[in-house]
């Protein structure tokens, strides 16, 4: 499986190197420096040389590097990898070349625990926490390593069995992410929704959850769907939902970790309401000048807004000047990037917002025509679910009986995948 | 401790702290041992130094010193031993902490002197009262096998192993199923490897089966993963056995790892063979569906992941996601290797009902930016008009609209892709022609070039200008590549059959020059023939150079029919990513390559028999290609990475009536030397013939048709395919 772990920097110095396997020596981190971290084209996220792979994934500014030299689980070692970036994420705040070099001795205790002659081992943040920490911890608490260890291996590895709590409380946040692709003409070319039930759960004892929401399950789509039910196409669940009593009777069932926790994730395509419709009216005049004028409309019910509303408006490559106009928000070109970024900070349901410009061209000798990347809109709307998703239940049973408060959110939001062609 | 490192330095300063008597210096001094170490200075000087640190009760700083020991264990094994006594101390500690950490330290020091003392702790470890400790263990064991297999053997571990599938603790079970699979995997690799009966191959038995099943629903992610490769290597016994799997299994699909599912993928694929009940066949893809296309809105890396191995899904099942196209549509900020994939996989997808669609997307991925996928979606467009026949007249005009943006490589991409569809859909768009051959003193690339010369022969009957078009080249004939310099000469021929008036002096010009002052042997070889045949026999001539072309279609799979079994046994590998066998990458150098070409041999027995069947039937109908009867055609199906390069090779005569280049023969003489290919190479009976010396079996690769193939076989066939395998198989298992 994995033979070694490295992290790199963008300058390609070894920041944390740990070898599982003899199959190579140390010097294999320089072939890492040369054939990806100075190449400039880099056109795979798996490069082979001869028998030996490495499988990077960039974050901030570091390279995360696992490789192998054998007929590895490419998929298992990339979740790996991310997994790591998560569980620094978690326990640094950050994940970049500073918290690396900072943490450099956790870090080398934490690969060796969730990474054991390469393969995966325990990863849950929660139960890692419990053992490896920032604090040094003397082995003379016995008892204590005890139960850690029953944790880590125990058939709910991701929950202590002492957990207690004065106020018993679960929040739950549905968070929905939309990708809309929309064509010059105005017809959507995709619209869906893909989204993550994130779960703080503040829990006495080991309490035994069920969780219901107005989804008409359909893996087969041919089904009769209900008025109200949304279709999600699939849906996957944490580790911690029993998978086989879902399979039987779709009843989402499950011991929750302490904390927080992904219960779950869905996907879903169908009646996918867009909350901000954005039409666009960008014209070439000449070849001296591109004129602007788009629209912003809220589509949902006005006691309702949407909040840090940007769009990225891209500008051709030789553009000079761009003189923006805007009544609300604040519009600014921004050279670097070949954009206009229109910020508007709220906006209420139902309302309408415009923009125009011109933007200013030098005359080139490339003849290239412009690209034309589509304009990128990030927004976000609380207590709206594009998909009409809501939870209608969360049951908690314990032992104990006791009254349990439960707060529903929920987030609709996109960034990066929102994009309108012209 | 024979040298003492010189008294001043980083070195020295260390050595000094870490002797300090503070705790907390001398624990400040190890991690800067450590971070010295990491940046690849050598601190094996401070070996004895850091090893009087071990024995402390601060467990983070004992962890720093293994780290130490691990990394340098092997350079100073007579040290090493001195450690040996604190080990096997901790493995009695009370706090199972500390017992699994010696555990899996000692595992990894790989110094021989230690390993002597490995199994007795290792022996307590495994049956330890504590699942944390047995779970390390058990991976131990693997890790003392690769090591010193002997030990394992003497010792029983490997009974003991076998004992602990049954045991409690699920996490237990999964480390247990890990180190079973590992060690089962370098036996297997052994050179000579080992008989089928040595102990160290995990064999699943049924009883297995149903511990591991149930310990699939309660161990973790990785855990499942493991047990997943494990079931998807048990042989069952009957059919209701592997529907038994395959429904136990399917409820991992709704995993929120991506790798689960994947494996959970692989397991249903393999156990699917022996299923015939079609309803379950078909419950079971479409529940494969859904859990696939959540796999797109991972991160890029899984998702290209993911894509290459619905790549290959779909070459299978090409009913899989049937509806889902749009799912597939690139978003702008996608990383290019992620956008590829999926062009790729939308054209596999195409249909009727969604090619509209498919062709808009096309069209805006063409006026991107970046030139590779520029290039790759016009392909996509040609692939698409190949393959529907109702949507070929939109394509044409989609890559009528493109040629109209006069941007080089797209207009030069778009004459490649309209070549084939001019021979797909012969006489249907002569109408193109005009627009095509006003673009003629833009093209620089051969395969440009050798495109439209190509189209222009075709039409010459219908092009008035053919012959002032094909003077320019012939004019410019030596300067130009091989490529064009055979599509020029064959379209001249061509145009003398059609309109012999008016183009006699341009065939002589092109002739002499491509016979005395060309240094191609292929294109002086041409020449020659064209030159004989025409002085001979004209009608001859017309018979084989105007002669009624086979059909081209769009292959269905990338890789042959074994092949693809194959790796969709291998889903979420490597080799599934790369689509090809794992021997050509972690091969150990010419092994590797030798192995290769072994189930390359394989693999063309099998097929050679079903070719033979099929010659018989299409020789009784290839009258006008009799000439060619004695010629031999290296028509084997490429193995391995030939495969995803060079994906159909055709019969020799149509391949020469095509006008195509680039005879792979040739090109690998050149490379390996004519003596490795010439003593297997079969010549043909009789060299009297003209056409004899003309090496045979090349590709429509010089053609730029890689993903297109005529499905009619080979006049005749006896199969001499190695010669042409085998030299491609030993230049790509080098890489």
């Amino acid at each position: 499986m994995i033979s070694a772990f490295f992290i790199f920097n963008l300058k390609g110095e070894v920041l944390i190197s740990r070898l599982y396997r003899t199959d190579f020596k140390r010097s294999i981190a320089d072939v890492f420096r040369i054939q990806v971290v100075s190449n400039s084209d880099v056109r795979s996220p798996i490069i082979t040389l001869g028998s030996t792979s490495f499988f990077h994934v960039r974050v901030n500014n570091i390279y995360v590097v696992a490789v192998t030299k054998t007929n590895a689980n490419a998929a298992l070692v990339f979740e790996y990898c991310y997994r790591f970036n998560n569980i620094a994420k978690s326990y640094f705040g950050k994940i970049d070349e500073e918290a690396v070099k900072n943490n450099f001795v956790l870090i080398y205790e934490l690969v060796d625990e969730i990474l054991d002659f390469g393969y995966p081992q325990n990863s849950e943040i929660d139960t890692l926490k419990s053992y490896i920490t920032t604090e040094s911890v003397m082995s003379t608490a016995i008892e204590e390593s005890s139960k850690i260890t029953i944790q880590a291996t125990g058939a709910t590895n991701w929950r202590r069995g002492d957990v207690k709590y004065k106020k018993n409380e679960a929040f739950v946040d549905v968070v929905e992410t939309v990708n809309l692709s929309m064509s010059a003409k105005g017809t959507i070319l995709r619209a869906d929704v893909d989204a993550h039930i994130q779960m703080r759960a503040y829990l006495t004892g080991t309490p035994e959850c069920k969780f219901g929401l107005n989804d008409k399950l359909v893996i087969d789509k041919n089904g009769p769907g209900g008025t109200d039910a949304v279709q999600l196409d699939d849906c996957q669940f944490h580790q911690c939902v029993r998978l086989n009593e879902f399979d039987e009777t779709r009843t989402i069932s499950f011991i929750p970790p302490d904390g927080e926790f992904e219960l779950m994730r869905y996907r879903c395509t169908s009646n996918v309401k867009l909350p901000l419709r954005v039409i666009p009216t960008i014209n070439e005049i000449g070849t001296s000048q591109v004129s602007y004028t788009i629209i912003v409309k809220a589509n949902f019910n006005n006691k309702l807004s949407a909040t840090n509303v940007v769009l990225r408006i891209p500008t051709p490559l030789n553009t000079t000047t761009v003189d923006c106009k805007v009544v609300t928000g604040k519009a600014k070109y921004v050279p670097a990037e070949n954009v206009v970024v229109w910020k508007i900070p709220r906006l209420q349901g139902g309302q309408e917002c415009g923009f125009t410009a011109t933007a200013d061209l030098t005359s080139t000798t490339n003849r290239q025509v412009w690209a034309r990347p589509p304009i990128d809109v990030e927004f976000q709307v609380l207590m709206l679910t594009a998909s009409g998703l809501i939870v209608r239940f969360l049951k908690v049973f314990e032992k104990s009986n006791y009254q349990s408060i439960k707060w529903v959110r929920y987030l609709t939001k996109a960034s990066g995948t929102y994009q309108i062609r012209f | 401790m024979s040298i003492r490192p010189p008294r001043k330095g980083e070195n020295y300063e260390l050595s000094v702290d870490l002797n300090s008597e503070y705790r907390d210096k001398r624990k400040d001094a190890i991690k800067r041992v450590i971070a010295s170490m990491t940046v690849g200075k050598d601190v094996s000087g401070l070996f004895p130094d850091v090893l009087k640190n071990m024995q402390t009760e601060d467990l983070e700083q004992k962890k720093l010193v293994y780290l130490y020991l691990m990394n340098y264990a092997k350079t100073q094994p007579e040290l090493v031993i001195l450690a040996v006594n604190t080990f096997v101390k901790d493995t009695d500690d009370p706090n199972p902490l500390v017992r699994a950490l010696a555990i899996r330290t000692m595992g990894c020091l790989r110094a021989e002197k230690i390993i002597d003392y490995l199994s007795d702790p290792l022996q307590k470890c495994l049956r330890d009262e504590n699942p944390y400790v047995r779970k390390t263990a058990a991976l131990c064991v693997a890790k003392l096998y690769d090591l010193k297999p002997e030990l394992v053997l003497e010792n029983g571990f490997l009974t003991q192993l076998n004992d602990m599938i049954a045991d409690s603790n699920p996490m237990v079970v999964a480390n247990t199923v890990v180190a079973l699979a590992d060690i089962h995997s370098s036996a297997a690799s052994q050179q000579p490897p080992a008989s089928p009966t040595d102990p160290a191959y995990f064999t699943i038995s049924s009883q297995i089966l149903s511990r591991l099943l149930i310990a699939l629903n309660e161990c973790s992610e990785w855990g499942r993963v493991a047990i997943l490769n494990a079931l998807s290597r048990y042989e069952t016994q009957d059919e209701k056995e592997s529907e038994h799997i395959c429904e136990r299994v399917v409820p991992q699909f709704q995993h929120v790892n991506g790798s689960v599912v994947l494996a959970a993928v692989k397991v249903i694929m393999i156990h699917m063979r022996h299923v015939t009940r079609e309803d379950l066949i078909k419950q079971l893809i479409r529940k494969m569906a859904p859990p696939l296309v959540t796999l797109l809105s991972s991160p890029p890396e899984v998702q290209w992941v993911a894509l290459r191995n619905i790549n290959l899904l779909l070459q299978k099942r090409s009913e899989l996601l049937s509806n889902e196209m749009r799912v597939f549509f690139c978003k702008y900020n996608d990383p290019l290797y992620v956008k590829v994939e999926k062009v790729d996989i939308m054209v596999r997808l195409a249909n009727d009902h969604n090619v509209d669609a498919l062709l808009s997307e096309l069209k805006e991925y063409a006026s991107e930016v970046d030139v590779d996928f520029v290039r790759k979606s016009i392909k996509a467009i040609g692939q698409t008009a190949v393959k529907i026949d109702a949507a070929a007249e939109r394509c044409v005009n989609v890559l009528l609209d493109l040629i109209a943006t006069r941007v080089s490589y797209v207009v030069q991409e778009a004459v490649v892709v309209m070549k084939d569809i001019f021979r797909k859909y012969p006489s249907t768009y002569e109408g193109v022609i005009p627009t095509l051959c006003a673009n003629l003193d833009e093209l620089d690339e051969p395969e440009a070039k050798a495109s439209l010369i190509w189209i222009i022969g075709e039409y010459a009957s219908k092009i008035d200008n053919a012959d002032e078009l094909l003077a320019i080249f012939v004019d410019s004939f030596t300067e130009e590549s091989y490529q064009v310099q055979l599509q020029a000469l064959t379209a001249v021929v061509k145009l003398f059959l059609v309109k012999p008036d008016s183009s006699q002096t341009l065939v002589q010009r092109v002739l002499n020059t491509a016979t005395k002052d060309c240094d191609s042997p292929d294109v002086r070889d041409r020449a020659y023939i064209y030159w004989r045949l025409l002085s001979t026999d004209p009608g001859a001539a017309k018979a084989v150079v105007l002669a009624h072309r086979p059909p081209i279609s769009i292959q269905r799979t990338t890789v042959s029919p074994a092949l693809l079994e194959e790796l969709l046994g291998e889903v979420s590998s490597l080799a599934s990513v790369y689509h090809k066998p794992p021997e050509t990458f972690i091969g150990r150098g010419r092994v590797g390559a030798d192995t290769v070409q072994r189930k390359g041999a394989e693999l063309d027995e099998r097929l050679s028999t079903q070719k033979a069947l099929q010659t018989v039937v299409a020789g009784q109908q290839a009258e006008n290609l009799l000439d060619f009867d004695d010629a031999p055609a290296a028509d084997g199906q490429p193995s391995g990475l030939a495969a995803t390069q060079i994906l159909s090779q055709t019969p020799a005569a149509a391949n020469l009536l095509a006008g195509t280049s680039s005879n792979p023969l040739d090109d690998l003489v050149s490379i390996f030397g004519g003596a490795s290919l010439a003593p297997s190479t079969p010549l043909p009976p009789s060299n009297s013939n003209p056409l004899g010396s003309f090496g045979f079996g090349g590709n429509l690769n010089g053609l730029g048709t890689p993903a297109f193939s005529t499905p009619i076989p080979t006049v005749t066939t006896s199969a001499p395919s190695q010669p042409a395998n085998q030299p491609q198989d030993d230049l790509l298992g080098l890489f």
